[in-house]
């Protein structure tokens, strides 16, 4: 085969473009799909609760993961400032996860429990009011909506096929879960949920 | 990984490195002149282009990739469940950083273990260690000047919810603190939470209404001095803050001290020993009582 016939063939010449790019991901990412490690949840790990995951859907629409990463790389330097590396087995029930590829503000992967809910309330609302250095905008708006409960059930259920453990029970209770919480609590218990659950490493 | 996983990793990358190998051989091979000495594309009329393999040195860098990756296969996880002859993981990597860092700061924290906490709080070097720790973990309810915000206590100013002593000081920080009080809305009424605001601020000196604050007085006695006391000096086993000192945790106003007593408040500070350990819970209070040390 000379190499001309492969530049004079453009469908040839896609398709082992095809193969080249498709042999680093057949390698590095494919296995991993079947890990039990990587695809399991990690001890104590558990499907969001309704309210919880009504605040990730804002958490997701009002664009934190710009701004906060939630992956603590097993660095010292991260690990003594935000806790425990983060493992594979803690996200198993994100879609999609949240890792975020930016820290304008710090790393929120453990963040749940380090302040309290008030303060969680206050420095949403205006953050200057809290930290005068801080640059992160307010989101004064999420004390006055309230959550559209109408829509929850659906979600548990979409994740349920997904492979999400919620039981028929959870997916009844979900729409009184959260109905008439506003999303600033919605967001808060997301917040105050995160990176508690993992046992024995903070 | 299990052994099907690893061994289809292996195959594909020594594959690979096989199928590279030849590639960079056949493109090196010198091709016969009779077959064809140009591309045979001809650009404006005239332009025409050799068909020639790549140059030498520039071919050995290829290989020189190759033999980067067989001795990188080798020494690196790469291959599957082998994992390399250097035994290099992530994990060990970190280990290895976090020890490295423990045995640079184990005399320093052994010497910090023998003194008190009021001997730390003079010791610049454990300061500098509690300042870092202040930044990190205090200071975005506390501030970063330590002067806190509304609803969250000023550590400079003397005033101590849950008491000032050392002791107090680090228990505050290692278990943390619930401050509740309750909201009087129901039971003083309207004219009753403006008897008592006003009641509030004579007790703190400030100018006041003095006919307000004397019908104040008794429901003052009657609700509030179980727990701020009877002379409004606080509680400190409480939490509940003393309203003789004008110092107030959430904003002196009068509208603020009236919504305080109307609505209450609920003010949590979170346990910081699970976080941060014994030494480490030290060295914060160090730094906290330092701020109110007399130079």
């Amino acid at each position: 085969m000379r190499h001309d016939v492969v530049e004079k063939n453009i469908g040839l010449m896609g398709v082992l473009i095809i193969v080249v790019i498709s042999l680093g991901g057949l390698a590095e990412i494919v296995p991993l799909m079947f890990s039990p490690k990587i695809v399991e949840p990690a001890e104590g790990i558990r499907p969001y609760s309704a309210l919880e995951l009504e605040g990730r859907d804002i958490y997701i629409r009002e664009g934190c993961y710009n701004c906060h990463s939630q992956m603590i790389r097993p660095f010292r330097a991260e690990t003594e400032r935000y806790g425990h590396y983060s493992l594979a087995g803690e996200s198993v029930y994100d879609r999609p996860f949240q890792f975020g590829s930016k820290r304008t503000g710090p790393d929120l992967a453990r963040v749940g429990g380090r302040y309290s809910d008030e303060w969680h309330r206050i420095h949403l609302i205006r953050p200057r009011d809290l930290v005068p250095e801080s640059n992160m905008p307010g989101y004064p708006w999420l004390e006055n909506r309230l959550v559209n409960h109408e829509r929850t059930p659906r979600k548990l259920r979409a994740l349920r096929a997904l492979g999400h453990p919620y039981t028929d029970e959870e997916i009844a209770g979900a729409a009184a879960a959260v109905e008439g919480r506003t999303e600033m609590e919605a967001l808060i218990a997301y917040l105050q949920g995160l990176g508690t659950n993992l046992q024995g490493r903070r | 990984m299990s052994g099907f996983w690893s061994w289809f990793v292996i195959t594909l990358v020594v594959v690979n490195v096989l199928a590279a190998w030849w590639l960079i051989w056949w493109t090196s091979r010198p091709i016969p002149r009779e077959e064809s000495e140009t591309t045979q594309h001809i650009w404006d009329e005239d332009l025409e282009e050799y068909n020639n393999p790549l140059p030498r040195w520039f071919l050995n860098l290829f290989y020189l990739t190759i033999v980067f990756s067989v001795i990188y296969l080798v020494l690196y996880p790469g291959l599957g469940n082998f994992s390399g002859l250097l035994g290099w993981s992530q994990q060990g990597q970190y280990q290895a950083e976090v020890e490295q860092a423990e045995a640079r700061f184990a005399e320093r924290f052994a010497r910090f273990a023998e003194l008190s906490l009021e001997e730390l709080a003079r010791e610049p070097e454990a300061l500098a260690a509690g300042h870092n720790l202040y930044m990190n973990h205090c200071a975005a309810c506390h501030g970063s000047d330590a002067r806190g915000a509304v609803g969250f206590p000023n550590l400079r100013d003397g005033d101590w919810l849950w008491g000032g002593s050392p002791r107090a000081i680090r228990a505050s920080i290692a278990r943390g603190r619930t401050g509740v009080m309750p909201g009087w809305e129901a039971v003083l009424g309207d004219q009753g939470i403006v008897e008592v605001t006003e009641f509030t601020l004579a007790l703190s000196g400030r100018e006041h209404d003095a006919e307000l604050a004397t019908a104040g007085a008794p429901r003052y006695q009657q609700f509030c001095s179980a727990c701020h006391g009877e002379s409004g000096q606080g509680n400190t086993s409480l939490g509940a803050a003393s309203l003789r000192n004008d110092r107030w945790v959430h904003g002196g106003s009068r509208e603020q001290i009236a919504d305080v007593i109307r609505r209450g408040r609920t003010n949590i500070m979170p346990a910081q020993l699970p976080i941060l350990g014994e030494q480490r819970v030290d060295l914060v209070t160090a730094y906290v009582l330092s701020l109110n040390l007399e130079d």
